[in-house]
């Protein structure tokens, strides 16, 4: 089946299987290898992109349920960031990725581009959360190497909330 | 902001982060080769079965299938020399049982590979993997450590034991039964230290890669080991050592779980040189809990002599340790790494331990975080509790009472189990994280809990561990049978530009080898970090190494780095002195540059050095051009980090429910390279231990098949379970090495489940509750608040 979404900014279109997953999509056939898969049971966040500016699980949907969907994967993050003026530090990063360099947030780095896109979306829909709803926010990203310490506090870093 | 380039002691941004941050980097399941074939893993659904029949016809008539084989058809091709190894045989009479990568005529553990699809693509060999029939002679299963000991039935249908070997350390046998003789307080327990599933969050992944012109192989695994695999794999397939690369791209966590030799790595090597064709394959996460090897599984009995004030005068203790189907790699080492730790931080006088090992038909066990030790310290840290109980004093007091040296500073202590401890000054540890902790108000607002029936009630919980890393002397690990040393090889070059190229032997997975050893370089030759890279983790690139576990990385591979630094620094400076015209005793080395003493006007720096030995014009007469050294380090003895934890938690006393609601830990690693490293890396430890205590629990019923193995109801903890922690730090050197480091990868998991449990059960103890085994789920304590017994 033909499917066309646009990616990162970029008309992409491409003939799959109906049944290949979005993640499998986006890795294999757009070589967009920065999302990751962790898990079978969609339980582990680190396939999390944004679709139409929402976080979602990519292992969830299937390609060609994202027919015409603007997708941003992490590669895409820190452009999204600069065309809308948001870009920071030295890197030129989405304030989240630089919060995440600034507070060791990342380990293995496994975990990390899923975490960063739902952190991002959850402080879309949330610009001013507390510890308590951050931890809630980021339930459906596992992380195996930080305890999430960091990781809670990049994100509250980045709302001035930091402790 | 924080700093980005810095030496030892410099909590400086790790230069792994960029490509992490923006998906730049590659794991192994994120590259790809033309031709590439796609493994799919035919896994035996019972836990014990002899092989029928294998029906291949329907799959291999699949779109996209290139071949299917049984696990007979491969040991007919003979594409292996010997079985999957172990490194370890504890004992010369050990049992060891063969362990083919494919199962021949009988699967032990439900995920036994019993066949292997080859297809053109992930999706096609899952399909073809579902069309494979196979015909099974169901055995009875050994499902647990008691049935393997206690029922008739046999993991191998071929031994006549599940027993497979027995290992003992009691020094002075007489010394030990006569502190039992009549002890003033006994304390005698038993544990269970149940199984976990380590999970790493990248599943461990394949890809092996024929050269085409020649017999080379390439594999890329997500390993902690490369260097261990390469010679593992040679000997174990027959394929000529020097032919094999072996690389660990980036690597998603380890934990243990990715120091193994499994069959899905000798399977693919030997299948892509077999069929000139790339061969990669991908673990599903439900598929780990067959494919990746899990953790603990241990039934522990200790029991503390002890006199009137609770002084211990012995320790003994016995393990029943669960080997699952097969030995691994150092399956049955891992309840050893943790027997000389059963004394924990104590002045013991007479110390014994054995352990029995059974074969069960469970998923195999081998190292998980700490590896031995976490078990050590939790079996010591709640029997030392109980003690504490009998003598009717504090848990602080009674560490206090123990603690070797009487807490005070001591250097090279020789403990009971016959180790020599490097260092230790436990007193102001524990004062410390009592003080952070606000114990003294913890414990008066329990007791207002306590009185006022609150609903919530608080359990305090401590843990003063002590582990071993730095491993390990190589003659130590002979001494114990292990068949490898211990050694970390590091070279150190200046480039002919005057930056600095590192070597590195050991092979991280997360901890941020590139940052630290650019802050060891950037402190020892006075150069900037942003000025070396370090390159690791290709068998190519770095030929001579033993990777990474056992919190070994910095005491062993930094401190063979630091040396290598030492050596190039050395001959740097006859080039200077050369150039000088002086005498290499008359110049000094300070921040980089050389001078002659007492005419510091006149200096080179190192880093301009390079370029004269690169064009060798003007050496000194008998000189090797190049600036280049490399050292194999050993280490004389382990090292000893030490650390207090305590845990706070809040159970609902309507729902069982329990909270973790506050975590302090003071640790001491010895010197620290990079603190927000260290930090990270107990944040990480302490949670996973906390999980052990709190959610993790691998599932077996009664016939051997896992009830959990997905990420849907094996529970390891989100964001949403777990505080802020409160880390701080006393610094006591290690004697170990020059560098005076230790180690930080394991101790939260070390410090962290004893810490939590003995929380709950203090929470619990108005209940007249005296032990829980782990998990402590809501079920587990809302039954123990209603009976009192757990
Ligand atoms: S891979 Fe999508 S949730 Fe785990
Ligand atoms: S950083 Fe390793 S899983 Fe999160």
């Amino acid at each position: 089946m033909e499917v066309s979404m646009t990616v990162n900014g970029s008309a992409r279109s491409a003939d799959v299987e109906p049944r290949t997953l979005l993640v499998h999509h986006l890795r294999e056939e757009l070589e967009l290898t920065g999302t990751n898969v962790g898990c079978d049971t969609s339980s582990c966040g680190a396939c999390t992109v944004h679709i139409d500016g929402r976080s979602v699980k990519s292992c969830t949907m299937l390609a060609v349920q994202a027919e015409g969907a603007a997708i941003t994967t992490i590669e895409g993050l820190a452009d999204t960031a600069r065309a809308n003026g948001s870009s920071t530090g030295e890197m030129d990063w989405h304030p989240m990725q630089e919060a995440f360099q600034q507070c060791h947030a990342l380990q293995c780095g496994y975990c990390t581009p899923g975490m960063v896109m739902a952190a991002t979306s959850l402080l879309g829909e949330k610009p001013n959360p507390t510890e308590t709803e951050v931890r809630e926010g980021l339930e459906g990203n596992l992380c195996r190497c930080t305890g999430y310490h960091n990781i809670v506090k990049a994100v509250l870093s980045t709302t001035g909330g930091a402790s | 902001m924080k700093e980005t380039s810095g030496g030892i002691g410099t909590a400086m941004l790790r230069k792994e982060d960029p490509k992490l941050l923006t998906g730049e980097n590659k794991f192994v399941d994120d590259i790809h080769v033309n031709g590439e074939l796609w493994m799919g893993m035919v896994r035996c659904t019972s836990a014990h079965a002899k092989i029928v029949s294998i029906d291949t016809s329907g799959a291999e008539a699949m779109p996209g299938v290139h071949s299917v084989y049984t696990g007979k058809q491969l040991a007919d091709m003979e594409l292996w020399a010997a079985p999957l190894p172990c490194a370890w045989p504890v004992t010369e009479d050990m049992l060891n049982p063969p362990h083919w990568p494919v199962a021949v005529d009988t699967a032990r553990h439900v995920g036994e590979i019993v066949a292997v699809v080859l297809a053109d693509s992930r999706y096609q060999a899952a399909d073809a993997v579902e069309h494979v029939v196979v015909e099974y002679d169901y055995q009875k299963a050994v499902a647990s450590i008691a049935a393997a000991r206690d029922s008739d039935d046999k993991a191998h249908l071929e031994l006549d034991t599940n027993k497979a070997f027995h290992w003992e350390l009691i020094p002075d046998p007489d010394a030990l039964a006569a502190a039992f003789e009549n002890p003033a307080h006994h304390v005698i327990a038993d544990f269970t230290q149940q199984r976990l599933i380590p999970a790493a969050m990248e599943p461990r992944g394949v890809l092996a890669v024929p050269s085409p012109m020649g017999g080379e192989i390439t594999l890329y695994s997500a390993t902690q080991v490369p260097h261990i695999l390469k010679v593992m794999i040679a000997a174990t397939t027959g394929l000529p050592e020097q032919k094999l690369r072996i690389i660990a791209p980036s690597v998603g966590g380890g934990f243990g779980a990715k120091l193994n030799v499994n069959p899905d790595e000798i399977l693919a090597v030997t299948l892509a040189n077999r069929l000139g064709r790339a061969v990669r394959w991908t673990e599903t996460r439900t598929e780990a809990a067959g494919s990746t090897h899990q953790g603990r599984g241990q039934l522990q009995h200790i029991e503390i002599a002890a006199d009137e004030n609770g002084k211990i005068q012995g320790v003994r203790a016995h393990l029943d340790a669960d080997m699952g189907a097969y030995m691994m790699l150092i399956t049955p080492g891992v309840p050893l790494l943790g027997s000389f730790l059963y004394t924990g931080v104590y002045d013991v006088p007479a110390f014994g331990f054995s352990c029995d090992g059974y074969f069960t038909n469970l998923t195999p066990t081998d190292a998980y975080r700490g590896a031995g030790r976490p078990e050590a310290s939790y079996a010591i840290e709640r029997a030392i509790d109980i003690l504490a109980g009998k003598v009717g004093i504090g848990p602080d007091e009674i560490r206090r009472r123990n603690y070797i040296n009487g807490g005070e500073l001591f250097e090279d202590h020789e403990a009971a189990s016959t180790l020599i401890f490097d260092s230790g000054h436990y007193a102001p540890n524990l004062d410390k994280a009592l003080e952070i902790a606000k114990y003294e108000e913890l414990k008066a607002e329990q007791a207002r809990r306590r009185e006022s029936g609150a609903g919530k009630q608080l359990g305090i919980g401590m843990c003063t561990y002590v582990e071993i890393c730095g491993l390990a002397p190589s003659r130590a690990l002979g001494g114990l049978n292990y068949g490898a040393g211990g050694w970390e090889h590091a070279t150190v070059r200046m480039l002919p530009t005057g930056k600095v190229e590192v070597v590195s032997g050991s092979t991280p997975h997360g901890q941020g080898h590139e940052t630290a050893w650019s802050q060891i370089i950037a402190t020892k030759m006075g150069v900037s970090s942003d000025d070396v890279t370090v390159l690791h983790s290709d068998t190519a690139l770095s030929p001579l190494g033993l990777d990474t576990y056992g919190s070994r990385s910095l005491a062993v591979g930094g401190v063979a780095i630091s040396m290598a630094a030492e050596k190039v620094i050395e001959k740097a400076k006859l080039i200077a002195a050369h150039q000088f015209e002086a005498s290499p005793d008359d110049l000094e080395f300070v921040d980089g540059s050389f001078s002659v003493k007492g005419t510091p006007a006149k200096s080179v720096h190192i880093q301009e050095l390079g370029f004269a030995a690169f064009t060798a014009h003007d050496l000194p007469d008998g000189m090797e051009p190049n600036l280049q050294e490399q050292v194999s380090f050993d280490p004389p003895n382990f090292a000893f980090p030490f650390g207090t934890h305590v845990a706070v938690v809040e159970i609902d006393e309507v729902t069982g429910g329990v909270e973790l609601i506050d975590y302090i830990a003071v640790d001491d690693c010895g010197v620290q390279v990079n603190p927000m490293i260290v930090e990270g890396q107990l944040h990480g430890g302490i949670v996973q231990g906390a999980a052990q205590a709190l959610w993790e629990i691998a599932i077996y019923d009664d016939d051997g098949n896992p009830t959990n193995p997905s990420f849907m109801d094996y529970l390891v903890p989100s964001a949403a379970e777990v505080p802020f922690m409160k880390t701080d730090y006393t610094v006591t050197p290690s004697t170990s090495n020059p560098l005076g480091v230790k180690g930080a990868g394991e101790a939260g998991t070390i410090g962290s489940a004893a810490a939590v449990m003995n929380a709950v059960v203090d929470a619990l103890s108005p209940y007249g509750v005296e032990d829980m085994d782990m998990p402590a789920t809501p079920r587990r304590v809302w039954k123990a608040m209603q009976g009192g017994a757990s």
